[in-house]
């Protein structure tokens, strides 16, 4: 595998949609990236031919794609409270099957390392397991008191990690599917009592490789939560102890949310912010408070993913645009 | 025309022959729940699901078949036989502070030129003097108040009673160190110097004083009315444990106790950001205490006499903008009302499909205030004679939705 060089990221691939743009997934086999939009569909590009193919079953927006690892099975969560199963490569995608999964909208949706189980989160405070093969319910975890945002196995697929609006993160064992502890990421959180609304939660997660961290991507500092003034900003945990290692943050008063984070295989974390200072790629350290290189993007980030690679990352922009980005030198002409 | 000057409004023929014997018999009473900043049309009375302005949130049925709303109203729906629907509003103001005044007065702001407020109008004209609260209470989340401008020539003993945070207001209970009878004793002296005074300087503003002392006084002795913990357990469980639940449940209170106009305002639907989570948590509050309070009414025989009615600054924007949100727009907008004869299980007006413009029965902020009057039995035709002129009582350009009325 070729070294990413986040100092060199440009733009590789610009794929249009005549839609905003939601979420984006590579399929982990590398093959296609799939992004959903404002029109309620999903679509699948081929990142070689850039072909583009519309998955279209949902009765509204959709937060929530995950491939399975065999590259077989792509799962979809939307606002309609469905989920739906798909055939990844299908010349013509249609529903496997579809569940109604939860009470609202399903906010994300994984899938385990070994390809056997799904886990889905919604607003229905709901954290579900169920069978990948044959979409039977494997056990329902309550437990959150708000609606929860995400959901992530981590890398010995022991436990399954939820994070919530108030940046409650309850760590499920999966054997027991029992609660095993809690993190505490409610520096992502904040009430305003003057506009009386709840703000922030956890927008993303991501297990370093090694397991080591878990980083929270949201926001902070949000002074004005209906007017979108908020900076965008990662905790940090350490996962052995479960404490917080540092809340990350860009160096510049920089205004929007952290809507997606990945941890890249060499250590390093990726970001993905948007909002009213536009859109950017934030590359952090673990050490490190501030970023070490930050990317300006063509449109404001709404979600991001990370390709098997380890080189490209996709975009979800409000444009209606799926971007492909590459970390490494620009190739000359 | 400033706020309070000049003479209290001459009461004139404002009140039709015919209605003013009914009123006599009958008190009408108002609620306005007002959804500060501007809640979404879109996310409540007039959605547009699978269209590129109509968001993630499907459409549901309600009690009335054909009509229907966004599914963040689930309880609301199934009242929609006791609601009325106003979908076609173009008030073309998008401005906060004018929207406020517009949707409250009937009439867009202009430069030196005050109108009272729906409220302190109820509080003149349909109060009938003998009622222990102030004739306008406003629920509020917090605090705040116009400083009794909302009367503007009506005089300040129309201005609103402010309720923040649904508390009673300040200083209603008797001070510990004063007997009963040091009290009785100060308020006659009081009156006798009072009364003096008004004999040969009387104003509005003296007026208001002494009204202000009086209902105060009042008010101490039915200090209760504003405790809704004394509501059964049950009841404050149907209406919700948050705080606009709890202001429902409040209003409830007043209205049988014999307020004339209540005001609940919810916080806060101004959203130029993340639109739908922010409407998904407000309504989901609104939709439990609204709900109730509508089936409280009606199964106690109130709605035929209390005119409810839902409103805001203005709409939000058909257009989803790039941070999830929707901005201001007063262009195509949708209220709701309930009540008074208003003929329920209708829709008036219609917005195209994509919700950027009305295509069928227009209105603006002029015919909604025409209508409230008309369905509580004033006639907004009539004139004030503030300071020797004639005055409208409602914008003289604008009618009452007709359709809307029994």
């Amino acid at each position: 595998m070729t070294a990413a060089d986040p100092t060199k990221t440009y733009v590789a691939k610009d794929l249009a949609h005549n839609s905003p743009l939601i979420a984006c997934r590579f399929d982990p086999k590398g093959r296609f990236v799939f992004a959903t939009a404002e029109d309620q569909s999903i679509q699948r590009w081929d990142l070689e031919s850039g072909t583009k193919t519309p998955l279209v079953a949902h009765d509204s927006w959709v937060h929530a794609l995950a491939g399975s690892p065999d590259g077989q099975t792509l799962l979809s969560g939307g606002c309609d409270g469905r989920l739906i199963w798909w055939p990844t490569a299908s010349e013509k995608p249609a529903p496997i099957r579809t569940l109604d999964v939860h009470r609202g909208w399903v906010r994300d949706v994984v899938i385990s390392r070994d390809g056997t189980m799904a886990a889905s989160c919604g607003n229905d405070l709901m954290v579900r397991l169920w069978s990948l093969a044959d979409g039977q319910l494997i056990q329902e975890l309550p437990g959150h008191g708000k609606q929860v945002y995400r959901i992530a196995f981590d890398p010995t697929g022991r436990y399954l990690v939820s994070a919530d609006l108030q940046g409650v993160v309850v760590q499920w064992e999966i054997a027991t599917r029992k609660e095993a502890r809690r993190l505490d990421a409610a520096k992502l959180y904040s009430y305003n009592a003057g506009q009386e609304v709840d703000y922030g939660g956890v927008r993303d997660l991501s297990f370093s490789a090694d397991g080591a961290y878990l980083a929270c991507s949201g926001l902070i500092e949000a002074s004005n939560p209906l007017g979108a003034v908020s900076n965008p900003a990662i905790v940090l945990f350490d996962w052995a102890t479960g404490k917080e290692k540092l809340l990350q943050r860009p160096k510049e008063d920089i205004k929007g949310v952290g809507w997606g984070v990945r941890f890249h295989p060499a250590g390093f974390e990726v970001a993905v912010s948007g909002g009213t200072s536009g859109g950017f790629f934030w590359f952090f350290k673990t050490e490190q408070v501030n970023e070490f290189f930050k990317f300006a993007l063509p449109n404001t980030g709404r979600d991001m993913d990370l390709h098997p690679d380890g080189i490209r990352l996709a975009a979800a922009h409000h444009d209606g645009h799926l971007r492909i980005y590459a970390m490494a030198p620009k190739p000359a002409g | 025309m400033a706020a309070g000057v000049g003479l209290s409004a001459g009461f004139g023929q404002f009140v039709r022959p015919a209605a003013a014997e009914q009123l006599a018999k009958e008190q009408k009473q108002i609620l306005v729940i007002w959804l500060a900043g501007g809640a979404s049309q879109l996310e409540t009375w007039d959605p547009k699901p699978k269209t590129e302005t109509g968001g993630p949130f499907r459409a549901i049925e309600t009690s009335v078949p054909g009509i229907q709303i966004c599914e963040l109203l689930p309880r609301t729906a199934l009242q929609m036989h006791r609601l009325a629907l106003v979908r076609g509003i173009n008030t073309n103001e998008n401005d906060h502070g004018k929207g406020h005044y517009l949707m409250h007065t009937g009439r867009p702001q202009a430069p030196g030129v005050q109108y009272p407020h729906l409220g302190s109008l109820a509080a003149k004209f349909l109060a009938n003097g003998s009622e222990p609260l102030p004739g306008y209470i406003h629920i509020t989340p917090g605090g705040g108040g116009l400083g009794g401008s909302e009367a503007a020539f009506l005089g300040p003993k129309y201005g609103a009673l402010y309720l923040g945070n649904g508390q009673p207001p300040g200083n209603t209970a008797r001070d510990g160190a004063t007997s009963e009878a040091a009290d009785v004793a100060r308020h006659d002296l009081r009156r006798h110097v009072n009364d003096r005074f008004a004999n040969r300087r009387r104003t509005a503003e003296t007026e208001a004083y002494t009204t202000t002392y009086e209902q105060a006084l009042q008010l101490m002795k039915r200090r209760e009315v504003f405790d809704v913990t004394k509501e059964p357990v049950r009841d404050q469980e149907r209406y919700g444990s948050h705080n606009f639940g709890r202001h429902c449940l409040l209003a409830r209170r007043l209205l049988e106790a014999g307020a004339t106009f209540v005001q609940v305002s919810h916080s806060n639907y101004d959203t130029h950001n993340e639109n739908f989570a922010f409407h998904l948590e407000q309504l989901g509050e609104f939709d439990q205490g609204f709900a109730t309070l509508i089936d409280d009414l009606a199964q106690r025989g109130r709605l035929e006499r209390t005119l409810v009615i839902v409103m805001s600054e203005f709409g939000r924007t058909p257009q989803i903008n790039s941070l999830y949100g929707r901005d201001h727009w007063g262009t195509a907008w949708s209220v709701a009302m309930a009540g008074c004869g208003l003929k329920a299980g209708t829709v008036v007006g219609k917005t195209n499909p994509k919700g950027t413009e009305v295509i069928d029965r227009q209105v603006g902020g002029g015919h909604l205030f025409h209508t409230y009057l008309k369905a509580v039995g004033l006639d907004p035709m009539n004139d004030f004679q503030v300071d020797g002129r004639s005055i409208r009582i409602a914008d003289p350009a604008a009618t009452p939705i007709t359709e809307l009325l029994a």
